[in-house]
């Protein structure tokens, strides 16, 4: 019976051949593959998938492997180089600036709340209060009598980096708030409590979640455009020096027409 | 034996001695990492104003992780709370009242319970439970008492299991001597088989504890994660785990150690509640 | 007035009833659950094609292919290890404060919780050992977490052989490691495999330490270096970042089915011994 325990492992081993075999024929022969990985920014993945993916069908011979983990994390795994590429949705600190950055779009950061909250409009400080946990109630604000619940980006975050500098301007944002490890964990707050405030990407706006306009100037593309509103991040691709020649072919498809289509389409501002 | 049988059987002790010394190296290699990143940050700091501090702002060089051991201990009481009582009384009914069909029913039943991921239990309280105490009890739903019930749900299998060990193994005697003294079943129960499983169950309650503290992802997606000591169970609140859980991939330099220090602080915690229950078990052993 | 002691007892029947079929129920309700809400996105597209959109549409294939590479590859390295660890301590060595010092290893193994694997896994194998998020490192990650679980149920299992068997084996000459895999480990091969399957529920379950070691790559990684992702992974992914409620259900039901299914197996493999020893 010793006989089972080693046809148990010839299983696993068939199994596991079989599948890595199967996963061959979709790619075709590895040593033609070029491959290029990317990591950083859960703002900017997204994004970059999608510019990925598109890119991939033109040129079937290229997979591009995309990871989160954070701006910071993308900066730090350029620096070590285990990356090819890293994504950042905040700009680099002094002591990143050794590496190579290339600004493939703006992204505006819109402060969303739920579709049935009557509010349209608030002023910079209204908003500054609220995150710094002066206002805690709506009705303070002209709606109903209800707790605020805000929502924020965690510490390291580069979508909470740049509110901070944009918006809080040196004020702390309250202890007291939630904190979600993603734009999308926030919007899905947003999208589902009546009463909930946060900040999120301007690409992810939606039906799902209002975005409220500053001191009377709405989020919108062209107001990022002219300037008019002002809470707006670059997303950056990094690289460890200058881009190898397969790399830049990417980056160079990303800041192409093509590409640039793609993220406005997005919701993104090119920058063409 | 010939020289070589014994050749190869002196190989064979050899390998197998290296294969149970590898437990030891990786329980070692973990230890020792875990430390070496998490210790500095307690010089550099102060071991004081890391546990006793209330304020975590790490990218300021606060890295008080106070208010999140409160919420660990919080949550895992609100869970022993929720799961504890229906749990025991699961195990009692197993062990004592139902028959051989329902103990059919009941075990595998169990046995899935415990095996679904807890990032689905996550997600539907995200979906359910947190809506529920939002309409019903106010608050924004991601707070103490949405994740002390599904905490407390996801405990159940491991306090029903081992309460029910611990009851099951009472001797048959104790029940009979006290029904032929005129006593009632519930009497009997309460009075008599309860207390003789007494540390098999505290030992099923200090592991359902321990897993409660060391739950990550269920709690991430439902506690609200805010930094400050909860006031209220309507409050959002953030642990020890969701704490390593939120920020680790964005950390880096003295922001990455706090998160290793909490791990350190974690790690002695939930190693004092391992070796509590396993106190509890073996002294249950010894009776 | 004083309530008879016979009434008590009733109620104590009924509410301890109530109780156990709340508890069945709240099962209940989450299996039902997954399954109707999920049941109908699942076909075989879905379980064959690779994930577009970043999940929103497409299938999951490239999760599922990456929690079987991962399951499969740790069970491989975990199981000679724990084997033999557990063959050590039962057969090869006295009760003595050597044999205690590893039960100690072994025990502190099994309580360390999934998000100090995930910190350790992190630190030693991603970013010290230079692996990077890679299918390897949470190979190796989750090698050591399921570790204790199959030390402890091969050791149960090994001791549940009878003495006799292995009395007999030495008699007639067989030195101890013919008697270990010829007798004992023969005759103990369901007890041991019940804790591989539970091994392998535990690997595909897991989240915490998975994400932080082999990442959460969309594509289906074809070498130990790439990273991917597992369907817990992906079902966690798609679940807090809102990005698909009905694909989020369909990988949860996916999820649930195989590990109920490897349960199942494993619950199939234990009554097999309990079958052939009474």
């Amino acid at each position: 019976m010793i006989q089972m325990t080693r046809l148990f492992y010839i299983f696993i081993f068939l199994v596991t051949m079989t599948a890595i075999s199967c996963s061959r024929e979709g790619t075709g022969d590895k040593d033609d593959a070029s491959t290029i990985t990317i990591a950083g920014s859960t703002s900017v993945m997204p994004f970059t998938e999608k510019l990925a993916e598109y890119f991939m069908l033109d040129h079937p011979d290229f997979v591009i492997n995309v990871q989160g983990g954070g701006s910071t994390a993308g900066v730090q795994a350029c620096l070590n180089r285990t990356v090819d590429i890293g994504m950042s949705s905040r700009n680099l600190k002094d002591d990143e600036k050794t590496l190579n950055t290339i600004t493939i779009c703006n992204d505006g950061i819109a402060i969303v709340v739920h579709p049935n909250n009557t509010i349209n409009n608030l002023t910079l400080e209204q908003i500054r209060d609220i995150f710094n946990g002066r206002i805690k109630n709506w009705k303070d604000l002209g709606w109903i009598d209800r707790r605020i619940d805000a929502v924020t980006r965690e510490e390291g975050s580069g979508t909470r980096g740049s509110f901070e500098e944009l918006v809080m301007n040196k004020m702390e944002i309250d202890d007291g708030i939630m904190v979600q490890d993603s734009n999308g964990s926030v919007k899905e707050i947003i999208a589902t409590d009546p009463y909930a405030i946060g900040y999120i990407s301007l690409g992810l706006l939606d039906k799902r979640v209002k975005g409220l306009a500053i001191d009377g100037i709405a989020p919108t593309v062209e107001n990022i455009k002219n300037g008019s509103y002002l809470i707006v991040r670059p997303f950056l691709f990094i690289t460890n020096g200058t881009p190898g020649e397969k790399v830049r072919l990417f980056i160079d498809y990303v800041l192409s027409n093509d590409g640039q289509t793609i993220l406005k389409k997005e919701g993104l501002i090119d920058i063409m | 034996m010939t020289v070589t049988a014994l050749k190869k059987e002196q190989f064979v002790k050899f390998v197998l001695t290296v294969f149970a010394l590898s437990s030891l190296l990786f329980l070692f290699l973990i230890f020792a990492f875990i430390l070496i990143e998490g210790l500095p940050l307690f010089h550099k700091a102060g071991l004081k104003n890391i546990i006793f501090g209330l304020k975590w702002a790490p990218t300021k060089g606060l890295f008080g992780i106070f208010p999140m051991i409160i919420s660990s201990f919080l949550v895992t009481f609100g869970a022993l709370l929720i799961g504890g009582p229906m749990g025991l009384s699961c195990a009692v009914y197993l062990s004592e009242y139902s028959g051989k069909k329902m103990k059919m029913l009941l075990k595998p039943a169990l046995e899935l319970l415990a095996g679904i991921p807890s990032v689905v239990y996550g997600f539907l309280g995200v979906i359910y439970i947190v809506p529920l105490v939002r309409n019903f009890l106010g608050g924004s739903g991601f707070s103490l008492l949405a994740t002390s019930i599904i905490l407390g749900i996801m405990i159940l299998p491991t306090i029903i299991s081992i309460s029910f060990d611990s009851i099951a193994s009472v001797p048959k005697s104790f029940r009979e001597g006290s029904l032929a003294m005129g006593a009632t079943k519930w009497q009997t129960l309460y009075k008599v088989v309860i207390p003789a499983a007494k540390s098999g169950i505290m030992a099923g309650f200090i592991l359902g504890m321990g897993r409660a503290i060391g739950e990550t992802m269920a709690v991430i997606m439902i506690a609200g994660n805010a930094l400050k000591i909860p006031t209220g169970i309507l409050d959002p609140l953030r642990t020890l785990t969701g704490n390593i859980a939120l920020e680790l991939a964005y950390a880096t330099g003295d922001h990455r150690q706090g998160l290793f220090s909490t791990g350190v602080v974690l790690l002695v915690i939930i190693m004092a509640l391992n070796y509590i229950a396993n106190f509890w078990i073996k002294k249950k052993r010894l009776n | 007035m004083r309530i008879k002691p016979g009434n008590i007892d009733k109620l104590a029947r009924i509410g301890f009833n109530i109780l156990s079929f709340f508890t069945v129920g709240i099962l209940v309700v989450i299996i039902s659950i997954i399954c109707v809400k999920g049941f109908s996105n699942i076909n075989l597209e879905f379980i064959f094609s690779s994930p577009e959109d970043m999940g929103r549409h497409g299938g999951i294939f490239p999760s599922i292919m990456g929690t079987i590479f991962l399951a499969a590859l740790s069970i491989i390295f975990a199981t000679p290890l724990g084997l033999g660890t557990a063959i050590f301590l039962t057969e090869y060595t006295k009760e003595s404060v050597f044999t205690k010092i590893i039960r100690f290893g072994v025990e502190s193994l099994a309580g360390i919780p999934s998000i100090i694997y995930g910190l350790f896994g992190f630190i030693f194998f991603v970013i010290k050992l230079g692996m990077g998020w890679s299918l390897l490192s949470g190979v190796l990650t989750m090698t050591i977490m399921i570790l204790p679980t199959i030390i402890r149920t091969s050791e149960e299992a090994i001791k549940a052989v009878p003495k006799n068997l292995r009395i007999v084996s030495y008699s007639l000459g067989a030195t101890r490691w013919e008697t270990v895999t010829k007798v004992v480990l023969t005759s103990a091969v369901p007890g041991i495999l019940t804790g591989i399957m539970l091994s392998i529920g535990r690997v595909v379950g897991e989240t915490a330490a998975v994400i932080f070691t082999m990442g959460s790559s969309l594509r289906l990684p074809t070498s130990l270096m790439e990273s991917g992702r597992t369907m817990a992974v992906h079902f966690y992914i798609l679940a807090r970042e809102g990005i698909s409620m009905d694909k989020a259900y369909a990988t949860a039901l996916v999820l649930v089915l195989s590990i109920t299914a490897i349960n199942i197996l494993a619950y199939y493999i234990m009554n097999k011994v309990v079958s052939r020893y009474s």
